[in-house]
């Protein structure tokens, strides 16, 4: 509990931060959100002469550098839909930067494993899509950027009968619509 | 004769590769009922390649009722009861007699008349006199093993019923809702999709079947016309729309929808286009099946933990719990009336899944299917007798049946890629 009031506090003064550097830099770009891991060594640094492309905060760039922002899909439990405490940081930062960059969206897709029934996983995969936003949500993220949808057994990340498919596709995938 | 032999083996040959599914018993009942079907003496040029007598023998040897005789290991192939010595049959410890003469009628039509004679009391059991196009040889033969089947175990057969199942390529690019017949013959691919297709849901009239597509916005329930193929759009809320089930009048559906935040189930009514929302738990709520009488609903509900089968009464709006044994139960299907549940049934977490038999008056629970793997998506043959399922086997993804008491066991799998999503259609009209 104390610690999501901490998470909270962080999503607040982030968000602060991204509307300071808003009314500062006129307003961040897609192209200026998808920097990737390489501007950890770059500098931050604005693109001359390309209108509509501004100068990145450097608390935005260390955001947007941050290595955990590039795993985009938690695990579940079997007919489990509550999100694992290994899989916090990893939603923290997600949040921070959506939090950070209120033009980006994601989709959130929850997936199950074939066991069980079809139907039944259509709606685990809904809950587990929907815990994650929900996760989301209470660090501050605005639910307009965040979009669920279930696909339930039907769309496996690795085809196989075992334990170790089954764990790869009881997942959420976040993907990005927009950066 | 040889020749001519040749010739129907040679056509029945290319028809059977041409279909999609076949059939291999597994299990019959110990007590079958002996019987003989003989050769029908035919005129009619047997242009589609399907052989009359040989449909309605494996009808019956496959219901797992009956110990059907080759026709080689038969005495004498008499087609009149003045060549019928009953003295032969019982020298072969046969109990039941079919026979038959089909006669080639004007405009491509064709006639059969076939008798059924009780070998001990040696009378005559079942005479019967049908017609058809070439085309429908096997409507006639199914026909033909429907009334020997009821006239012997007093059940209404089901061979003349369509089944519904959808086949998709090992890379599960290309998924395809097809409909059949019971034993797998005369595959009709009605509907072609990139998309998954899932939760076929006959009409009672067999007309019209709902389905779940999902498509990458999520997923969506559609009602097709089977015969002009015209797909509809029922439900496209937000969130899930799923679970299709047509109630017992065919004018309303029972369906899963989480627009309202949480997968509940809902019924909408197919003329008025009023929706009715039916539960209201925050757990997951969804497989409605509808009970005979159309005033109760089963339904799978998370709301106890894990997945059990519930029971609510439209009108009180009351909701019982009807399985306690095991510790995932899910997608419920009626048989016999309403007199038992079929359903998937893991017994303790982390077990296999298999389907279970639930008798609603005495609570007893049986584990039905063995030899197959993460069996699911179990179907209730109209007459309440056997339920088709699918299932894992040899790593492909096939149909397999099993009769509601356990007895009978038989696979279906695909001569190509996986075969899912089964569903029993109902009698024919």
């Amino acid at each position: 509990m104390q610690n999501m009031g901490w998470n909270k506090l962080f999503a607040v003064s982030l968000l602060s931060l991204a509307i300071t550097g808003c009314a500062s830099s006129g307003g961040t770009t897609d192209e200026a959100a998808t920097t990737d891991t390489a501007m950890e060594e770059s500098q931050t640094q604005a693109v001359p002469g390309s209108p509509g492309v501004d100068v990145v905060t450097e608390e935005q760039a260390e955001m947007a550098a941050n290595p955990l922002l590039d795993q985009t899909v938690v695990y579940f439990g079997f007919d489990r839909s509550e999100i694992r405490p290994e899989f916090k940081d990893i939603l923290n930062a997600h949040a921070a930067y959506l939090v950070a960059n209120p033009q980006a969206s994601v989709t959130l897709e929850g997936h199950c494993d074939e066991r069980g029934t079809v139907e039944y996983n259509l709606a685990l995969g809904e809950r587990r899509a929907d815990t994650v936003k929900r996760y989301l949500v209470v660090q501050g993220v605005n639910p307009n950027q965040l979009e669920s949808v279930s696909f339930g057994e039907e769309r496996p990340a690795v085809v196989g009968s075992d334990d170790s498919a089954w764990s790869k596709n009881r997942r959420t995938e976040i993907n990005y619509q927009a950066r | 004769m040889m020749q001519r032999l040749f010739f129907i083996l040679g056509l029945a040959f290319s028809v059977f590769a041409k279909a999609e599914l076949t059939i291999e018993i597994t299990q019959g009942i110990a007590s079958s009922i002996p019987i003989s079907v003989v050769p029908f003496q035919t005129t009619a040029s047997t242009s589609s390649g399907d052989v009359l007598d040989d449909v309605i023998r494996n009808d019956l040897q496959r219901s797992g009722h009956f110990a059907v005789l080759a026709p080689n290991d038969m005495l004498s192939h008499p087609h009149t009861e003045d060549d019928l010595y009953f003295r032969d049959w019982r020298l072969l410890k046969q109990e039941y007699v079919v026979m038959g003469v089909t006669t080639e009628l004007a405009n491509g039509q064709f006639q059969v008349r076939y008798q059924l004679f009780d070998v001990f009391n040696e009378r005559e059991l079942l005479t019967q006199t049908l017609k058809g196009t070439q085309q429908q040889i096997r409507d006639v033969a199914h026909r033909i093993s429907d009334a020997i089947y009821e006239q012997l175990t007093g059940i209404r057969g089901a061979f003349s019923t369509k089944i519904a199942y959808v086949t998709t390529n090992p890379e599960r690019t290309r998924f395809n809702l097809s409909i059949a017949d019971s034993d797998g013959a005369r595959e009709k691919i009605i509907l072609s999709s990139k998309y998954s297709i899932f939760s076929p849901s006959w009409a009672p009239d067999g007309k019209r079947i709902a389905y779940v597509m999902l498509e990458d916005a999520g997923s969506r329930v559609y009602l097709q016309d089977i015969t002009t193929g015209k797909k509809e759009l029922i439900s496209s809320n937000k969130g899930l729309n799923s679970a299709p089930a047509f109630s017992p009048d065919g004018n309303k559906l029972a369906l899963t929808l989480s627009k309202d935040g949480n997968p509940e189930i809902y019924v909408v009514d197919l003329t008025t286009r009023k929706w009715l929302r039916v539960t209201n738990h925050y757990g997951i709520d969804t497989e409605p099946n509808w009970m005979p009488d159309g005033k109760h609903i089963i339904f799978t509900s998370g709301r106890s933990g894990n997945p059990q089968i519930y029971r609510k009464n439209l009108e009180t709006g009351y909701v019982e719990r009807l399985t306690f044994e095991g510790h995932y139960n899910a997608r419920a299907r009626l048989a016999q009336d309403g007199r038992f549940l079929v359903l998937v049934h893991q017994a303790q977490a982390g077990g296999d899944f298999h389907i279970a038999s639930l008798d609603l008056t005495r609570g007893l629970l049986q584990i039905l299917s063995s030899g197959t793997y993460l069996d699911e998506s179990p179907s209730v043959s109209p007459n309440g007798v056997m339920v088709m399922y699918a299932a894992k086997h040899n790593k492909r993804s096939i149909l397999a049946a099993v009769s509601v008491d356990g007895d009978v066991k038989f696979l279906v799998p695909s001569k190509s890629g996986d075969v899912r999503e089964p569903a029993w259609g109902p009698y024919p009209n």
